[in-house]
């Protein structure tokens, strides 16, 4: 076998990443056009202006605070029960294993609309009111199966005689969980807990059915696509919307990248 | 004689515990369960159950009889146009995701190594976790009129073949944003880490030796490619094409911001719960792309998809 990649396949690799990645690329550079009526194309002329005017806005900041605040629970909720999950399913062996599992991925396996209507209409029927819990128990609900895969690929690297040695020097079980097992769960934790927030931050498509007349910043970036009012401002947000979601996905990178391959979906 | 502590509270509840490891599964279980088992569940039984309920022709409101009046309608002419509609561009989307993403993972598995491996699966999964409206919002500035696409073309001179391909029925429309070309492009684009990252773990499992064998068997590079790579790689490749697909299916925020206006079922289910009011209707609607997401994983098991998750 050779060990260089011939050019065609070295240039359609490349081709492949460039293509995922010039479209972030021209958000930012858009953010400092100096056009505000259309999106033309090359600027005509550059301006930090309206870092200053979105920095202003008052909807905008709103908006942030109420996605940040509903990650954050969603972020909790997700973290207990995904580690729960894990510590039931990483080695035990029992009946309806499969079933539970499949539970735990059928709401990002599923289209988002389904879980999004699914929610909205018991919402409704229950007669419960939108409010900032009916978005975070949306949130939390697709959340759970990332801190899951973490926690569980984690546990699945841990040699169960760590335990057990443990136990023998006379630790008890919560002195071993405490001692033993969550220090070895910790980074695979915060990993997990940092991509559920990121996905939290970023959902759009449940948070529509559940978040009533409230708007969190996915929502108001969804109103400024489909009418474009501001569109210097919303290019803006968008800039601050890659820069807040890319420290948390690098993060939680760093801190699997030792255990590979678990940071997938 | 060593004196042994009367054990303390903790210390029992411990001691229970790990005598009966069916007592702490269940402990850990129930509440994971509870949640996901009941709000989740719950509430998908229940959309379950609207889908064979009607509107009350009077007052609009949910009527709670059995009747499947719902599936009829999804039987009609315009409806299966809808569901034919997408499905067809979810498989497009599927397979253009394959054509460009297997270079991407083949490369990253076979040739890329320290830190520019590195470099690349940040690459791939930077796009894939960061936010999907403003990389939708991206293609928006890409695709307009006067955006960096069709500039692209004027400079290279080669305005007349945008020109010509916006001209094409079905697929074109008088700028890119607004044709059904561009809904495909930016589906492709959205959906494309989700092909790359299983396609390149199942690589990553295929034996160098593997490889060697069939080089000194005497098969040329293209046939190991085809004999020996692309069949061990199929398991990464249908689970990649578990996303592309059932993403495509159920987005309705896509076709909407890029796209003619023609409607996908993602959009149908949700103007209809939304719009029309027609709660029964939307849930027996999205009952459509859950059935065709069950067979299409009913046949990737069959192919193996699972074990590359």
């Amino acid at each position: 076998m050779r060990n260089e990649a011939s050019w065609g396949l070295r240039l359609a690799a490349w081709a492949g990443i460039l293509f995922l990645h010039v479209p972030l690329a021209l958000i930012v550079l858009y953010a400092f056009s100096a056009e505000d009526k259309s999106y033309v194309f090359p600027p005509p002329a550059l301006t930090t202006h309206w870092f200053a005017a979105a920095w202003a806005r008052d909807d905008v900041w709103q908006a942030i605070g109420l996605s940040l605040r509903v990650a954050a629970w969603a972020t909790a909720i997700a973290v207990v029960l995904g580690t729960l999950a894990a510590g039931a399913l990483a080695r035990a062996q029992f009946f309806g294993r499969e079933a539970v599992n499949l539970l735990l991925i059928l709401p990002i396996a599923l289209p988002g609309v389904v879980t999004g209507i699914a929610l909205r209409s018991a919402y409704h029927t229950m007669e419960i009111p939108f409010s900032f819990w009916t978005i975070v128990i949306g949130h939390a609900t697709f959340c759970v199966v990332v801190v899951f895969n973490n926690a569980v690929a984690r546990l699945r690297r841990t040699s169960p005689s760590l335990i057990e040695a443990s136990m023998d020097l006379g630790a008890d079980s919560f002195q071993t969980l405490r001692h033993v097992i969550l220090p070895q769960l910790g980074s695979a934790l915060l990993a997990g807990g940092l991509l559920a927030f990121a996905l939290s931050f970023d959902e759009v498509i449940v948070t529509t059915f559940t978040a009533g007349q409230q708007t969190t910043l996915p929502i108001w970036m969804l109103q400024e696509l489909i009418r474009p009012r501001q569109r210097p401002v919303t290019n803006v947000v968008a800039v601050v919307i890659i820069g807040l979601t890319f420290v948390p996905i690098l993060a939680a990178y760093m801190l699997t990248r030792a255990d590979e391959g678990s940071a997938q979906r | 004689m060593l004196a042994v502590p009367a054990p303390g509270p903790l210390r029992r509840v411990s001691d229970l515990l790990y005598g009966r490891p069916a007592a702490l599964l269940a402990l850990l279980l129930v509440p994971p369960l509870l949640w996901l088992g009941v709000i989740y569940l719950g509430s998908l039984l229940a959309l379950l159950a609207n889908a064979f309920f009607g509107l009350d022709d009077f007052t609009g409101q949910v009527r709670r009889e059995f009747t499947l009046a719902n599936f009829v309608e999804l039987l009609a002419p315009a409806n299966v146009d809808v569901a034919v509609r997408t499905v067809t561009m979810a498989v497009l989307v599927t397979l253009a995701c394959v054509v460009l993403g297997f270079p991407v993972a083949y490369y990253m598995a076979r040739y890329a190594r320290g830190p520019a491996k590195a470099l690349l699966y940040i690459a791939v999964m930077l796009p894939l976790w960061s936010s999907y409206l403003v990389r939708l919002y991206a293609w928006k500035l890409l695709l307009a009129k006067e955006g960096a696409i069709s500039w692209l073309f004027a400079e290279l001179h080669l305005g007349w073949l945008l020109e010509s391909v916006l001209a094409l029925p079905v697929v074109g429309a008088n700028s890119l944003s607004f044709s059904r070309l561009g809904t495909f492009i930016v589906f492709v684009y959205m959906w494309l880490p989700f092909m790359i990252l299983p396609i390149q773990a199942s690589i990553e499992r295929i034996p160098a030796s593997l490889l060697e064998a069939s080089g000194d068997l005497g098969a040329a590079a293209g046939t190991t490619l085809r004999r020996v790579i692309l069949p061990l790689a199929m398991p990464g490749i249908a689970a990649g094409s578990i996303f592309t697909f059932s993403l495509t299916l159920g987005d309705y925020i896509i076709p909407q911001v890029i796209g003619d206006s023609t409607l996908f079922i993602g959009q149908v289910v949700y103007r209809q719960q939304g719009v029309a009011g027609n709660l029964p209707f939307a849930a027996a609607f999205s009952l459509v792309p859950i059935a065709v997401i069950a067979a299409y994983l009913w046949l990737a098991k069959r192919l193996g998809a699972f074990d590359a998750l």
